[in-house]
């Protein structure tokens, strides 16, 4: 049930920057076969794996990379966006904490695919822990001669905006502007960082990557569904005996992760599920029934008008109302909007009021107007996700309940 | 550059290759309401009046920025594109003083919208800054357009005296570190305040008319002369009204200043009106 790909063994005990880790981990012989292989094939088996983009929206690893590849301009860029700052999704930092080679293997292997000859590492700032480890896995890797001659990797640090996630946001911010979203298209792959063609990916996308290169695409579909192949990590908290980033192959029963052994371990005793929220702070309130029937999979959930996103699960038992759950969010929306466009700017804001005021889950009406408004008409995935979460409570009733039992 | 043929609302159109959404979209009828759009500025983006349903895309595009494409189908009137409007100008309403904001009036009456709808706690409402001589900052009117950023930076003056700071509802137009004019970078062209669309910016002539209840649009006479202080030939408009300048612009459209003038050719006009005697000569 519990995986071990991405996230090594309890078995594995060498430093996690250390060259023994990059040696034990299969990293070096990943480095060496991509080095083998020309870009066209390093690109053909990243798209047979069938990896999909880890960081929220699932696009098709393959055909970015072809697209950078193909990109006329140079030079090109690859990016590592470990801004992870979303409440209820930790996964990265983990990751980086317990394996930071793994998805800096990735970006090595990428900038091959991809041709480019700098890479950065963007870490959210508050994440100083992970940014030291990081810095020394890729002085080890630099030592070793796997960084620096014909590819170097620089980390760049967040300043405490969670839009500068978003990666044109994180483009301008590496530059030294204000990290405000871009338009799109141009997509980054042609019109990127420095507006150069870029390659950017989460942390997650990039250690499937290491992993597949130091195995093969055959042993990388073992795991998971024949349309999502390989494993997942989630960040499952809230409600349940056993928090923590598991790692699980796609299309298993959903309710598992909450309720196996071996992963969540069940609510505490005389607690009962009230709804989980999956993806992130931009989810979906699931039903226990809804649970009950899913995979944690992209189609099933799909049905559900629920995605994996980042990856995290926050669940709620009965002593918690989801109308306070949605205010909370809606708060951390409404602080972390960068303010350039108006339905995002001013329509945060005004969910705040709303759900604040005594009376504001009463207009159904005007509360999906702007929801409806915002995610039609902002510019970036913040605004166009901030009114997801209040969506689909909207459309569940039997989660409505205006009082923490 | 070859055509294009996309189509808007049932109706194919053909437009040069390069052209946005909203110039295929004025082909075939009304080009999309904008605020923030401005001809002679870069796209911002922010105000999202101009959004239109483009079949395939999840989000709606933003029609000002967004380049046609062969065989495109885009709906500018349906109901997801109507709300979109709707809302944004109900938004705006709700938050800055739109009195003076002709296009933010209009967005919101063209689409039924109800200034009060979402005006369910804060608002922009400060005070105002009049910090210089030579105009006037009503913040509680901005609606961040970013026009002004524009205008003083790379898309005319290239100054860089202002930028937006702050985040979300906070955000705001700021001279850096909260400083008065004359304290910033500012070189008092006026650059900003020509392409400001809701009096946010005004200049102190036209302020202190409207503030005494004597500013008069329809009595103003407009009259077209070049600038006499330098060789550039910049084209001005002189705003009259009872027989005083009270502002200058030059034509938005003028192949040489592009509406955009220096601060002698703006403010400096005084010396007209002094009606000296000349002192005769023996």
């Amino acid at each position: 049930m519990r995986e071990y790909r991405l996230l090594p063994q309890d078995s594995v005990r060498s430093h996690p920057a250390s060259y023994e880790r990059f040696v034990e981990r299969g990293f070096e012989r990943a480095v060496r076969r991509a080095q083998s292989l020309s870009p066209g094939e390093l690109i053909r088996d990243v798209s047979d794996a069938g990896i999909l983009g880890r960081g929220g929206a699932a696009f098709p690893t393959g055909r970015k990379w072809a697209s950078v590849a193909d990109a006329p301009f140079s030079p090109k860029y690859v990016v590592m966006n470990a801004d992870e700052s979303e409440p209820g999704t930790f996964k990265d930092r983990v990751l980086l904490m317990d394996d930071p080679l793994g998805a800096l293997t990735g970006m090595i292997i990428a900038a091959r695919a991809v041709g480019a000859q700098r890479g950065y590492v963007y870490i959210r700032g508050e994440y100083q822990d992970v940014e030291a480890r990081v810095a020394d896995a890729l002085a080890m890797l630099k030592e070793h001669g796997f960084l620096g001659d014909g590819f170097s990797i620089e980390i760049r640090r967040g300043a405490g905006a969670y839009i500068a996630g978003e990666e044109t946001a994180l483009f301008n911010s590496i530059e030294g502007r204000r990290p405000e979203p871009r338009v799109k298209p141009p997509f980054p792959t042609v019109h990127g960082l420095f507006g150069k063609p870029t390659l950017i990916q989460n942390v997650e996308t990039l250690a499937n990557v290491a992993v597949l290169l130091s195995e093969s695409v055959a042993w990388f579909r073992e795991k998971g569904t024949e349309k999502t192949p390989g494993t997942k990590l989630v960040c499952l908290s809230g409600a349940v005996k056993n928090p923590g980033v598991y790692e699980v192959a796609f299309g298993i029963p959903l309710k598992d992760i909450l309720f196996s052994e071996a992963l969540g371990g069940g609510l505490a005793p005389g607690r009962t599920l009230r709804t989980v929220l999956l993806g992130g702070a931009a989810g979906t309130f699931l039903t226990p029934q809804e649970l009950d029937e899913a995979q944690y999979d992209y189609p099933s959930l799909r049905r559900l008008g629920a995605s994996i996103g980042s990856g995290a699960a926050m669940v709620f038992d009965d002593t918690v109302a989801v109308e306070d759950v949605l205010k909370l969010l809606a708060h951390f929306f409404a602080d972390e909007s960068c303010g350039q466009c108006v339905p995002c700017r001013v329509g945060t804001r005004r969910l705040v009021e709303l759900l604040d005021s005594p009376d504001g889950f009463d207009d159904a009406e005007r509360l999906r107007d702007l929801g409806r408004a915002m995610q039609d008409a902002s510019i970036c995935g913040l605004g166009q996700t901030a009114p997801l979460a209040l969506l689909s409570y909207m459309d569940r009733p039997t989660l409505w309940k205006r009082s923490a039992v | 550059m070859a055509d294009i043929t996309l189509t808007i609302d049932g109706v194919q159109v053909t437009v040069p290759e390069g052209s946005t959404v909203r110039e295929a979209c004025s082909h075939s009828g009304d080009a999309p309401p904008v605020l923030c759009f401005h001809d002679n500025l870069t796209a911002a983006n922010a105000c999202r009046a101009c959004v239109v349903e483009v079949e395939g895309s999840r989000a709606l595009v933003a029609s000002c920025s967004r380049q046609a494409e062969p065989d495109m189908v885009v709906h500018t009137r349906s109901e997801r594109v109507v709300n979109a409007r709707r809302v944004v100008a109900e938004l705006l309403a709700s938050t800055s003083d739109i009195s003076l904001a002709p296009s933010v009036q209009e967005l919101l009456a063209a689409n039924a919208g109800d200034a009060a709808r979402y005006r369910t706690g804060a608002t922009w409402e400060q005070p105002v800054l009049d910090d210089n001589r030579l105009y006037v900052r009503d913040y509680a009117k901005c609606i961040l357009c970013y026009r002004c950023v524009e205008a003083c930076g790379e898309d005319a003056q290239n100054t860089f005296a202002i930028t937006v700071a702050g985040r979300g509802f906070e955000a705001h137009i700021d001279a850096g570190f909260g400083r008065a004019m004359p304290d910033s970078d500012c070189v008092f062209c006026g650059n900003c305040v020509a392409v400001c669309p809701t009096g946010a910016l005004i200049d102190r002539s036209e302020y202190t008319l409207r503030q005494a209840g004597a500013w008069q649009e329809d009595a103003i006479t407009t009259t077209e002369t070049v600038c006499s202080y330098c060789g550039v030939g910049c084209d001005l408009e002189l705003h009259v009204l009872d027989n005083q300048v009270v502002k200058v612009t030059s034509p938005m459209d003028h192949p040489v200043t592009h509406g955009m003038l220096c601060v002698k050719g703006r403010y400096a006009y005084q010396y007209v009106q002094i009606e000296d005697e000349m002192p005769e000569r023996a």
